[in-house]
């Protein structure tokens, strides 16, 4: 039985190639056909279960207002990973290496745009003069 | 799992990197490698157009107050056309997977079925849209109404219209292997598409999560 660097035991996946496209997912002829169906299934479920609680949070009463919209990202950020991962098939494993490098890359692009846009668009907004002494400065 | 770690076949016993000593075939090592380069470059495309879907997201974050004295979130969005909107898109995910399965496997009858469904579910999504921009339109909330409007009618509307695109490119996938089997390249670009569809559908979850469900709770 081949192993890797720590020891670890190597799938059949990692012994016919080094690195998996993202999206990948082999289907064994013959045995694996139901598992990756599984997969599918698996992350349907979970991700059905977030979404309902997600709706539930927007509508309840029962959560403290303010906490809705922290909540709800965090429930969104918990999604995405479901669907990253049993539906694009990107996971930790060696041979995903490179797909999460440019993810993580991404990702770093996503929040430096969407946090630097927040960020600088509200001290702006801080910053201006309200409009009504604006225009009495024209005049 | 294990089923197939007690007896290999000789095609998986072949260690990595050594493909020609092993005498692994020539077009085999290539359409494996191949394939990797494909959906990896189509995967750094579909990150690029996360990162525009970002800038869109920005603006609406920006805007959202913005409503200039014209309706908010909390007037016009209705939460149930939202959540039917969310199943069709989750559900035709599914559906997708199971397309690149049958795809996989050579399994016809599951492909087709599976992006026939895909397909339904892809386009009620739109038609549900499509409707909500018009009532929004026709009650006099169109994107011109306030910039809250204008960078909503962007955001969504660039997400329909990528969902859009993606019905066109499964029609033409049904297409190809109705017309040409399950060649190497036609797997490749069933692979690329299913990237696609379940790319579209994480923005989804982030729109209708931080879009409509924040903007009602507000």
């Amino acid at each position: 039985m081949k192993t890797s660097s720590d020891g670890r035991t190597l799938t059949p996946h990692e012994l016919v190639h080094g690195d998996s496209a993202p999206g990948d997912e082999r289907i064994v002829p013959h045995a694996e056909y139901a598992q990756g169906i599984k997969g599918y299934l698996i992350g349907f479920v979970l991700a059905i279960g977030l979404t309902c609680i997600s709706f539930f949070m927007a509508r309840s009463s029962l959560v403290w207002a303010p906490s809705i919209p922290i909540a709800l990202s965090v429930l969104a950020m918990a999604q995405m990973g479901v669907h990253l991962v049993f539906f694009l098939h990107i996971t930790t494993g060696p041979d995903n290496v490179n797909n999460v490098l440019a993810l993580a890359f991404g990702l770093l692009i996503v929040m430096l745009l969407v946090f630097g846009s927040l960020w600088i668009m509200t001290h702006l907004n801080h910053m201006m003069m309200p409009m009504d002494q604006m225009m009495n400065m024209q005049r | 799992m294990s089923g197939a770690h007690a007896a290999p076949s000789g095609h998986e016993m072949r260690p990595k990197g050594h493909g020609h000593a092993a005498g692994l075939t020539e077009s085999e090592g290539h359409a494996e490698s191949k394939r990797i380069v494909v959906a990896y470059g189509f995967w750094i495309f579909l990150i690029s157009d996360i990162i525009m879907f970002a800038a869109f997201f920005a603006t609406y974050a920006v805007l959202s107050g913005n409503t200039a004295g014209g309706p908010s979130g909390k007037d016009l969005f209705h939460l149930d056309n939202v959540a039917i909107e969310t199943a069709c898109l989750l559900t035709s995910s599914l559906t997708c997977g199971l397309a690149g399965i049958g795809a996989q496997a050579g399994n016809r009858k599951l492909f087709h079925i599976s992006m026939a469904i895909t397909f339904l579910l892809g386009a009620a999504f739109l038609v549900l849209e499509l409707r909500e921009f018009a009532e929004m339109i026709e009650a006099g909330a169109g994107p011109s109404r306030s910039g809250f409007l204008s960078s909503f009618f962007a955001l969504i509307g660039c997400h329909g219209f990528h969902v859009t695109a993606g019905l066109l490119w499964l029609l033409t996938m049904m297409a190809q292997v109705f017309a040409k089997g399950f060649r190497d390249d036609i797997l490749r670009r069933m692979l690329c598409f299913s990237l696609f569809w379940h790319t579209l559908d994480i923005i989804w979850v982030a729109l209708f999560s931080l879009v409509y469900l924040v903007g009602v709770a507000q």
